[in-house]
């Protein structure tokens, strides 16, 4: 087990603890707008993370996007195994909430800091609901 | 999240095992968002276009079956992901359809009536003022909240199912005064000429506003906007900025004078003709055209009798396809302008929504890449399902209809 370097407090949270890698952008996310749920893989040509696998990743980026589509495809996602392992926004809408709530997947949102800017792209995280912290490992 | 004692008996199961399933997933929702306790909701709106559900989504609606389980206040739906009538001219499957079907059974069972509308505040019943409601669609909620002063957060499908299964929904977000003031002050200094127009208009602010909880308070608008308008402006905001609410100063319900909801140290954004012709620009990648697309949002009586109109004395060299609601759709017939529409090689689709039906699939089956479309909203969308889509006026969208080529 490795130390912990750095913890970040979140004001919003739920869902299970997990720990994975973190796929991190200054950017967007909307399911229906951005993603190839199919391929698992962002599609949109302008996104920061085209082309790119959110598979089993903790995605961390800027803000929720887009239409209310969300809150049913997190689910239908998650009963693929085609989904984020955990996501990690500075300022979620409604629908994330809702969707993530139903799927189950782990979420935290609100920072002090920007928290994309925080965390470095591929570093080893851990998100932890119950107690609100992202904990980025050495 | 404080109940009362009704509240505890749905979660105690006295309602019976779905309101409980309802109340528990609201409340989820409410303590992330830190809500002190519900609010009754007078109506609900569902997002359930089956491409999202998946047979997953499709299993957990059939799962929601018990003898209890009703809606208990009228709940309707957004539109589904086919006309029926024209699926096979889409390219759709049997699997599509049959998920389709499956998707109306459960929610019949459950006594949600199926409008398919997301203009069911033109067409079905609008909020009025201070009406506490759960709407999906984002077109839907930002329309009730701005041009109504109706009280809704976007729910998604799942959320406003559960609202119209309980009655209520987490008290947070725009069901609080507070988080109706406005977080951005913005003057526009041109005058939208067109529906394409004022979608770009709103797509423009939506850019600025940036996020959901961000509520743009609107100067410059000088003539009040007629419905369709402002339904194009509102959904393009909401859908490139995630925006639930904006205020338009001297127009909407909320914001006689700009004091009533903005503080005086706003910051301010201007916006110019030049950022509508620049986001119109950006759509413009193409010249030659293989679908034109009336859609997102469906269109109004008055929007399909202007397409009938120019569509007279025309024939189509691609398809072109125009979007409304079951509600309209019959009234379009009766005048006339199916009829025109059609007569000059076009397709009047209903209770569908064009980005709903399985965008990907269809383009793939009719080797549709190239759209053009006076809908602001759809060409910001269907980019990330492979399209190459186009913004023009309804007039420049029937021209290119007829000659292949956006001129």
């Amino acid at each position: 087990m490795t130390a912990a370097t750095k913890v970040f407090r979140a004001r919003q949270a739920m869902g299970p603890k997990v720990r994975g890698h973190a796929l991190v952008a200054q950017d967007g996310f909307s399911a229906r707008y951005d993603l190839d749920r199919i391929a698992g893989t962002f599609s949109r040509p302008s996104h920061k993370l085209a082309g790119q696998t959110y598979v089993g990743k903790i995605l961390i980026l800027h803000t929720a996007k887009g239409g209310v589509a969300s809150a049913w495809m997190l689910h239908e996602m998650a009963s693929r195994g085609v989904i984020p392992l955990a996501l990690v926004f500075n300022s979620v809408n409604p629908i994330l909430a809702q969707g993530a709530a139903l799927a189950d997947l782990p979420m935290l949102a609100g920072f002090d800091e920007d928290i994309t800017a925080a965390i470095p792209d591929g570093s080893d995280v851990e998100v932890d609901p119950e107690r609100s912290l992202l904990t980025l490992i050495a | 999240m404080r109940l009362n004692d009704e509240e505890q008996d749905m979660l105690a199961g006295k309602c019976g095992p779905v309101a409980r399933l309802a109340l528990q997933h609201q409340r989820k929702v409410g303590e992330f968002f830190g809500a002190e306790d519900f609010v009754p909701v007078t109506q609900a709106h569902i997002m359930a276009d089956t491409e999202s559900l998946g047979e997953a989504g499709v299993r957990w609606l059939e799962s929601l079956a018990d003898p209890q389980a009703r809606v208990r206040v009228p709940t309707i739906t957004d539109p589904r992901g086919t006309d029926f009538a024209k699926a096979s001219f889409l390219g759709q499957t049997t699997t599509m359809l049959d998920l389709e079907r499956r998707t109306i059974a459960a929610f019949e069972r459950l006594g949600v009536t199926m409008t398919d509308t997301c203009i069911n505040y033109q067409t079905i019943q609008a909020p009025t003022r201070n009406e506490h409601v759960a709407f999906g669609d984002t077109g839907v909620v930002i329309y009730s909240n701005s041009v109504c002063g109706a009280r809704s957060n976007f729910e998604g499908g799942p959320s406003a199912l559960a609202a119209g299964l309980t009655a209520r929904t987490p008290r947070y977000g725009f069901h609080l005064p507070a988080q109706r003031r406005a977080t951005l002050h913005v003057r526009v200094e041109c005058a939208p000429a067109s529906l394409n127009e004022w979608g770009a208009l709103g797509g423009v602010i939506g850019r600025i506003a940036g996020h959901y909880w961000a509520v743009p308070a609107i100067e410059g608008i000088e003539q009040p906007p007629r419905s369709d308008e402002l339904k194009h402006f509102g959904a393009a905001m909401a859908s490139f900025g995630s925006v639930a609410l904006f205020h338009l100063v001297g127009l909407t319900p909320e914001a006689a004078r700009l004091r009533d909801v903005a503080a005086a140290d706003l910051p301010t954004s201007r916006v110019t003709r030049d950022d509508i012709e620049a986001l119109r620009a950006s759509y413009r990648t193409d010249d030659r055209v293989d679908v034109v697309v009336f859609s997102a949002p469906q269109l109004s009586l008055y929007e399909l009798r202007d397409l009938a109109a120019l569509c007279d004395g025309r024939r189509f060299a691609v398809p072109l396809l125009a979007v409304t609601s079951p509600q309209i759709k019959p009234d379009a017939d009766r005048l006339g302008y199916t009829a025109r529409i059609e007569a000059a090689g076009g397709t009047l689709l209903s209770g569908m929504c064009f980005y709903q039906s399985y965008a990907r699939e269809i383009a793939e089956a009719n080797g549709w890449k190239r759209l053009a479309t006076n809908s602001t909203k759809l060409v910001n969308i269907l980019g990330g399902y492979g399209y190459s889509p186009m913004l023009a006026s309804m007039e420049e969208c029937v021209d290119a209809a007829v000659s292949g080529k956006l001129s």
